[in-house]
């Protein structure tokens, strides 16, 4: 395994260097260095049906450097490129935030700063990402740990056993880099994954042990999951034939985020081959559950602006064209309201845990 | 009843409404008195032919036992207004400066300051009315006559002054008078202040020497920037279309002439005798009708014919002007900026009094760091701003070289530049409000008779062509400030882009360098990088474009004067620059801006370009150097001479 590590580092930082010899050989040649960057946008992504992915299309835009629109961009992104080569030289991981300080500066004879705020150095990483192929970890940056995990799962993390059912009710926090070679998975004997986007409802079914009834891995991401959260879902769901179960809120953006697990991000398509899990099941909260499970109308909440361009946003996506996909967001969008999971606290504290959850699994009712 | 009507006196009429005269409170009386005092000097000056030296000296007056407050404080001061004009004889002298509404200018169609012989006797008693002090006055018609020494009250309720003291004196000065009035007022700095009042009558007349002693000892003093008198107008007869039917009637009361045809063509301008006679046959009245027994409807009759009847406009020598020239001298002594432009419109009418407008722009910040060290450069951390401020134009207004202080939200000129649309040539604007930016605009109207909206001549009244003209000199002088200001936004924006690229390369290569494990020949890889900058961004052509010797932040001079003659940088107008020594000086390219000469023509401008000089970069520092490719904008047809006149003259050494 370390020597599989070591040609990548070597690999990644060839990539990276081969970005100094573009500009040296322009140079040379007296001609505008210029490097081509895949687009990341929905223009520029496709659905492959067959697959039940987002791919990355083929469409690239020229960065040069003597263009006064792109000179900045093109020298910052031989500076992150700089930064980037340094972790790998010295075996280090870095977050997003610490390269935006590691390339800051300000330029010699000039008030002008290398980078003004960390949104400018962010994309730049991505970009690098993309035009290299290479993946975030293979460049030795992480995101914030950004979920949790319990359940019946043994993971092996630098050299330490990581027993996932005895951590209490706050599980393991997942770290943003799990592909085998940093977390290895050494036992699961779940049934299924259930990845809930709110902490506090995982937090819910944690206290309630809801994984030890019904034998399962519960997993949070908080919010829109990180690629960490997202790649141990995928890797439990093909490493162990685990079906894979989304609990969100009921609005355009818990739909989204549904989608962004089963095929991938827009703006990530290019990882979508190593994220996405088609077979995810949508289990709630649908809009038709409000009522089937009797929850009162006062404790939805009137669809924004905001929601409702959105909603109809994801009803013109390829990939909610199944026809229960358009009655749900249509349904959604006809009552006018969202509803968030806590609301099932409005008929018990433990609804979610006792009743709601066991139906759904009971009736297999999902959406897929 | 009737025992209980009486005449009023005219003095007693403004003794109660003086703030129909200017005297409305403390501080705005101070101003009044200097500014009636100073403006009758200058008036007895140009009118006798004489570069007016004019000392201005305000001192606090201690009241009662105690002694003199600080300044600030100062509820009475005297003011003492010395001028070397032709001064005054020995008669009129307690007539003039005690008695309202006597005078010279009322009567006669002239330009000139004062109009209605009001000013100095208002302020005099003014002065009577809060202090008590007689007004005193010293003149001396030459140096072979004898000065003489007055001290005159007016008499309020016949409009009669008072002579308290005549004597002989000796006094040190060949000829002039010398006015003291002291007068209840308040002394305060800012705007519509004496400072304020003398800084601006120094822009409109640079012709004036000023000498200033402020209360508190300080002499400030206004040069003289330019040595010629402006013409003497000459007086004209009233335009038949600028009388009113009441006027008429009086004229035609009181005509000297025998027949109407006569009257007709002497008491007005512009009417001969031919054209009386026709207008007397259009209104069926005989042309040898004694113009007294002209009345009721047939002189109605007549004044609707002389209305109607087509009467070229009045001459305009009765007008003096101050010229571009003055305007941007005046304009250069007394506000710093880059760049500076001066409009005089032809003459125009408004009920038939003639009248010029002209406008004047000084544009941007004093150059020299000098007087406000600059930040050291600090790099911004992450939310910070550069600090934007948003001041807004000043507006300086003047009526015959007088400065407007007071009510400038209902003047003529004020609404004109409201009106004006600044953002067209690059200037901001918000609605409804003034321009936003480092700049003077500058309105002066000459008039034989300026439309005031009140006695105290603070704003000017808001006729149509009046409106018209203002408009149209501000739209040409902000035509050329936004000629410039593009110019100079495309230099910066072509340096800026050079920059940028040289800025860069650093961080590149240095980059490249750290990638490679520092074994890259950087100097090799940023010379290669730089030699593609150079010859993306335009070559050594830019560099001559950008006139890289200047020592401006921006490659580009300090300041810049757009004249009929010339643009100069760096060079204080002499006035008597001509073309010769405008040459002499080595302006590059001899940018000249036509008078008068549409500005819609760049075809021509290109055509008119000279070759670029190929010595202009690093040698030439010495010479006040400009971007000359900008320049060429500015170019104009009339341009060429002059330019082949440079480059011949620069060919000879």
């Amino acid at each position: 395994m370390a020597k599989t590590k070591q040609t990548k580092h070597e690999t990644v930082e060839k990539k990276l260097i081969g970005l100094a010899d573009l500009v040296i050989t322009a140079a040379q040649r007296a001609k505008d260095p210029t490097m081509a960057i895949p687009i990341r946008a929905l223009s520029n992504v496709t659905f492959n049906e067959r697959k039940g992915l987002l791919e990355m299309g083929k469409k690239k835009q020229a960065r040069s450097f003597f263009n006064v629109g792109m000179a900045k961009k093109f020298m910052q992104t031989m500076l992150v490129a700089d930064a980037l080569s340094e972790l790998q030289r010295a075996e280090l991981t870095t977050s997003l935030r610490e390269i935006y300080y590691r390339t800051k500066h300000t330029i010699q004879d000039s008030h002008e700063n290398t980078f003004d705020t960390q949104d400018e150095s962010d994309p730049i990483i991505e970009d690098l990402e993309v035009s290299l192929v290479a993946l975030r970890e293979e460049l030795h940056v992480r995101a914030e740990n950004g979920g949790s995990v319990v359940g019946p799962l043994v993971l092996g993390d630098d050299g330490d056993r990581v027993d996932c059912a005895k951590l209490g009710k706050g599980g393991y926090s997942v770290p943003s880099i799990v592909e085998p070679e940093y977390v290895e998975i050494r036992r699961c004997t779940a049934d299924f994954v259930l990845l809930v986007e709110k902490g506090t409802q995982w937090n819910r079914l944690s206290e309630d042990k809801f994984w030890r009834r019904y034998n399962c891995v519960l997993l949070t991401g908080n919010g829109q999951p990180p690629r960490g959260v997202r790649r141990l879902a995928r890797r439990l769901h093909e490493e162990y034939r685990l079906p894979v179960y989304v609990l969100v809120d009921n609005d355009p953006w818990g739909y989204y985020i549904y989608s962004v697990v089963k095929q991938g991000s827009i703006n990530l398509a290019f990882e979508s081959q190593r994220m996405a899990i088609p077979k995810a099941k949508f289990i709630g909260l649908s809009s038709a559950d409000p009522g089937r499970y009797e929850l009162p109308r006062n404790v939805g909440i009137k669809l924004n602006e905001k929601d409702i361009a959105r909603a109809k946003e994801l009803l013109n996506y390829q990939w909610f064209q199944k026809p229960a996909w358009q009655a749900e967001i249509k349904r959604m969008l006809a009552s006018g309201l969202k509803y968030e999971l806590d609301a099932l606290a409005n008929k018990d504290f433990q609804y979610l845990t006792k009743k709601y959850l066991p139906r759904k699994l009971k009736e297999k009712d999902w959406l897929d | 009843m009737g025992s209980r009507q009486r005449e009023i006196s005219v003095s007693e009429f403004f003794t109660k409404n003086r703030h129909l005269l200017g005297f409305d409170n403390p501080r705005k009386a101070l101003l009044t008195c200097v500014k009636e005092a100073v403006d009758n000097a200058l008036d007895a000056c140009e009118e006798a032919g004489i570069l007016p030296d004019v000392t201005v000296q305000l001192e606090v007056v201690a009241t009662g036992s105690s002694a003199a407050p600080p300044v600030s404080q100062a509820t009475r001061f005297r003011i003492t207004v010395t001028d070397n004009g032709p001064g005054i004889v020995r008669q009129q002298i307690p007539r003039i400066f005690a008695k309202l509404l006597y005078g010279s200018k009322f009567h006669r169609l002239r330009m000139s300051r004062g109009q209605q012989g009001i000013g100095i006797s208002a302020a005099g008693m003014y002065g009577q009315l809060t202090t008590g002090k007689p007004v005193k006055i010293i003149s001396r018609t030459g140096p072979k006559a004898s000065a003489h020494y007055f001290e005159v009250q007016i008499d309020t309720k016949k409009n009669e002054p008072l002579v308290h003291e005549n004597k002989q004196i000796s006094w040190d000065r060949p000829q002039g008078t010398q006015v003291a009035i002291e007068v209840e007022g308040r002394y305060q700095k800012g705007r519509a202040s004496v400072d304020e009042y003398l800084e601006q009558t120094s822009i409109a007349n640079p012709h004036v020497r000023l000498i200033y002693r402020t209360p508190e000892g300080e002499t400030k003093e206004y040069p003289r920037t330019y040595h010629e008198l402006p013409p003497s107008p000459k007086e004209i007869k009233p335009h038949p279309y600028g009388i009113e039917f009441g006027m008429l009637l009086k004229m035609l009361h009181e005509a000297k002439s025998q027949t109407l045809s006569s009257f007709v063509s002497s008491e007005f301008c512009r009417v001969t005798p031919a054209l009386a006679d026709e207008m007397c046959k259009a209104a069926k009245v005989s042309p040898k009708a004694r113009p007294r027994d002209i009345r009721g409807a047939i002189a109605e009759t007549l004044y609707q014919t002389i209305q109607a009847t087509k009467i070229m406009a009045p001459p305009t020598n009765c007008l003096s002007p101050i010229g571009e020239k003055a305007i941007l001298s005046g304009l250069y002594k007394q506000i710093k900026g880059e760049f500076y432009t001066a409009v005089s419109r032809p003459p125009s009418v408004y009920r038939g009094n003639p009248f010029i407008i002209e406008a004047g722009l000084a544009f941007g910040r004093a150059p020299d760091g000098a007087t406000k060290p600059e930040k050291p450069a600090m790099p911004l951390a992450e939310g910070e701003q550069e600090e934007g401020d948003s001041e807004l134009a000043r507006v300086i207004r003047y009526a015959n070289r007088v400065p407007l202080l007071y009510q400038q939200s209902s003047c003529a000129t004020f609404k004109a530049v409201l009106a004006t649309t600044w953002r067209n040539y690059g200037i901001a604007q918000s609605r409804g409000a003034l321009p936003a930016g480092p700049m003077v605009i500058f309105v002066h109207i000459a008039s034989v008779w300026v439309p005031f909206t009140s006695e105290s001549k603070e704003a000017i009244a808001e006729y149509d062509e009046i409106h018209k003209e203002i408009t149209l000199a501000l739209r040409e002088c902000g035509r050329r400030l936004g000629l410039f200001l593009r110019r100079r936004e495309r230099a910066a924006s072509e340096f800026r882009r050079r920059n940028i690229f040289e800025l860069y390369i650093e961080e590149v290569v240095e980059a490249c360098n750290r990638l490679k494990g520092g074994k890259l020949p950087t100097q090799k890889l940023k010379a290669q990088l730089q030699k593609i900058a150079s010859s993306r961004t335009g070559g050594i052509k830019t560099d001559e474009t950008l006139g890289k010797t200047s020592a401006g932040p921006e490659g580009l001079p300090h300041s810049i004067i757009v004249t009929a003659e010339g643009i100069e940088g760096e060079v204080p107008p002499k006035l008597e620059v001509s073309r010769a020594v405008a040459t002499a000086i080595e302006i590059p390219d001899g940018v000249v801006i036509k008078e008068k000469q549409p500005f819609s023509k760049p075809g021509r401008r290109q055509t008119s370009k000279t070759r670029p000089t190929k010595s202009a970069t690093g040698k030439a520092a010495a010479v006040p150097s400009f971007p000359r490719k900008g320049f060429s904008l500015l170019r104009h047809a009339g341009a060429v001479r002059t330019s082949r006149k440079a480059h011949l003259t620069r060919q000879k050494k």
